[in-house]
């Protein structure tokens, strides 16, 4: 179809669903909307997992973050009952500061993703080590220490979190 | 490749008629069961013993007046319904639903719409999907007891997917590591059913079912003595019944999933001799059909258990179905899980 496979169809639709979803989540007015734009985001993320053959993480990208994080997300907005009367009206400040972290924001980006072509990435170049076998092969031979180290940062953060949720620590 | 996708639309359609049958004879089911348990007769004006009541429930709920709320936000409204809906049908596709037969040509028909290797994974993914359609429908309804229903929902089914998750790993190992739903099920076939090797685990997947589909005593996102109707408040129609008939399409997939992860799904004891006793070989439809029989009573059997549950034991406390799901199920997952490392090394599973 007009010179392109299958997947360069796919790659477009999918990037052109998940900018449009991406910029929802910014301009929509209602929070909860704002939500559920970023939960289809992710859901077209997973979709480029899955075109690059990444199955598990892209389960796991929607297991977590879709069906676990923005619950949570949806759960906090709905019990404060944000809305469009209740928003507070930023000052012009606020808005120019913002525009400007966000644009150092994008450069931080868009200098990372130049980087990357550097990056010598065909030392795992089979097309299978997206499967979960593999994955988990690699994850706990050759990067257990980082493995472990993300794990026990978690820890710390969920130790932390109990700490703050306590109302008297004994 | 025609061929390839008449015969999968075929499967597709059978596994969506079947549950909708299913879910439909399940709340006749579910209503002679309990007046069985509370010494009534139940159902029995609609055909004989009342075997046309799903119908008779269904056209009513088709004809009563669609009332959509001013104040709601409309296209979330009806949404929250239809995801709910969706999700559930949705998770039948992994389900191996009988052994695959060859026919004389020489080409494999599989009882199963996919067979992906992450199918377990792809499960717990749709089902954690699933809490949106209530937690959409509960906040658009704008009302606050749907809104303390939907929480009530997605707070427990948050809950209960860690026990059910880590009861999971614990099965994987138990049947070498497979995220397949189909190869799960084959190496039942081989040795014995998991539920030999999985007591526990299959207990706490069994409780965390009966949470995941809010079904009593984890009914608090819809308990009526509380929340008018819970997160369906304000449904009304046919919209009210994608809701009902959700749960009832929930439960008899989670009944096929217990069957399958720990009954050994359509294997049953003593199965080859069987076939060999009525001079069947193998790649048999005759096979694929008997073990189609034998799974679909293994998850007629768990329906019956989720109903006779409901119609026994009183609800919970909300306080109680916190601590139940955190500090007991979630610790006694990982004590499983301890266990069954330990019990795989010694059976040889493992490798280090």
């Amino acid at each position: 179809m007009l010179g392109y496979t299958i997947t360069q169809w796919l790659f477009g639709i999918l990037s052109f669903l998940a900018i449009m979803f991406a910029l929802m989540v910014v301009f929509s007015r209602n929070p909860v909307n704002s939500v559920l734009y970023l939960v289809m985001t992710f859901f077209c993320i997973a979709g480029h997992y899955l075109l690059l053959n990444a199955q598990f993480l892209a389960v796991v990208h929607i297991v977590v973050y879709a069906g676990a994080i923005m619950v949570l997300f949806l759960f906090v907005i709905m019990l404060m009952d944000l809305n469009q009367d209740s928003e507070p009206q930023r000052t012009m400040v606020t808005k120019i500061i913002a525009g400007v972290a966000g644009g150092l924001m994008l450069f931080v980006l868009v200098g990372s993703l130049k980087g990357t072509e550097q990056l010598n990435l065909s030392s795992y170049g089979s097309s299978q080590i997206g499967t979960v076998k593999n994955l988990g092969k690699v994850l706990f031979s050759e990067f257990l220490f980082p493995f472990e180290i993300a794990s026990v940062l978690l820890l710390a953060a969920m130790v932390g979190a109990i700490m703050i949720g306590k109302k008297d620590i004994k | 490749m025609i061929a390839f996708v008449i015969y999968k639309f075929i499967v597709c359609v059978i596994v969506f008629g079947l549950s909708l049958a299913v879910a439909a004879y399940s709340t006749w089911w579910e209503r002679k069961l309990s007046a069985l348990l509370q010494d009534r007769v139940g159902p029995n004006r609609a055909g004989p013993f009342g075997l046309l009541q799903p119908l008779a429930d269904g056209g009513k709920m088709f004809f009563k007046e669609e009332i959509i709320p001013n104040v709601s936000n409309r296209f979330l409204f009806v949404l929250g319904p239809s995801l709910f809906m969706l999700t559930a049908l949705m998770t039948g596709s992994v389900i191996p639903w009988g052994k695959s037969f060859t026919t004389d040509s020489g080409s494999t028909y599989s009882f199963q719409i996919t067979d992906i290797n992450i199918g377990v994974l792809y499960l717990f993914g749709v089902v954690s999907i699933g809490v949106y359609g209530i937690m959409i429908g509960g906040w658009a309804s704008n009302n606050k007891y749907a809104l303390l229903g939907a929480i009530r929902a997605s707070s427990q089914m948050i809950s209960y997917e860690v026990a059910m998750g880590i009861s999971v790993i614990a099965l994987i190992i138990t049947s070498g590591g497979t995220l397949s739903l189909s190869e799960i099920v084959e190496q039942q076939d081989a040795g014995v059913a998991n539920i030999v090797w999985q007591p526990l685990g299959f207990l706490i997947f069994f409780i965390c079912a009966l949470a995941e589909t809010n079904r009593a005593p984890f009914d608090l996102p819809e308990c009526e003595s509380e929340l008018v109707g819970g997160y369906h408040t304000e449904y009304s129609s046919m919209k009210l019944g994608l809701f009902l008939f959700a749960e009832y399409i929930n439960m008899f997939i989670s009944s096929a999933i217990m069957a399958a992860f720990y009954f050994g799904g359509y294997n049953f004891p003593w199965a080859h001799e069987f076939y060999q006793w009525i001079g069947l070989h193998d790649g048999s439809v005759w096979i694929s059909i008997i073990g189609f029989g034998a799974f679909f009573t293994k998850i007629c059997i768990f329906i019956s258990v989720f109903m006779w549950v409901r119609w026994t034991l009183p609800r919970f406390r909300y306080d109680q179905l916190m601590h139940l799901g955190w500090k007991i199920l979630l610790p006694l997952s990982l004590l499983n899980l301890a266990i069954t490392v330990v019990v795989e090394y010694f059976r040889g599973n493992i490798h280090f």
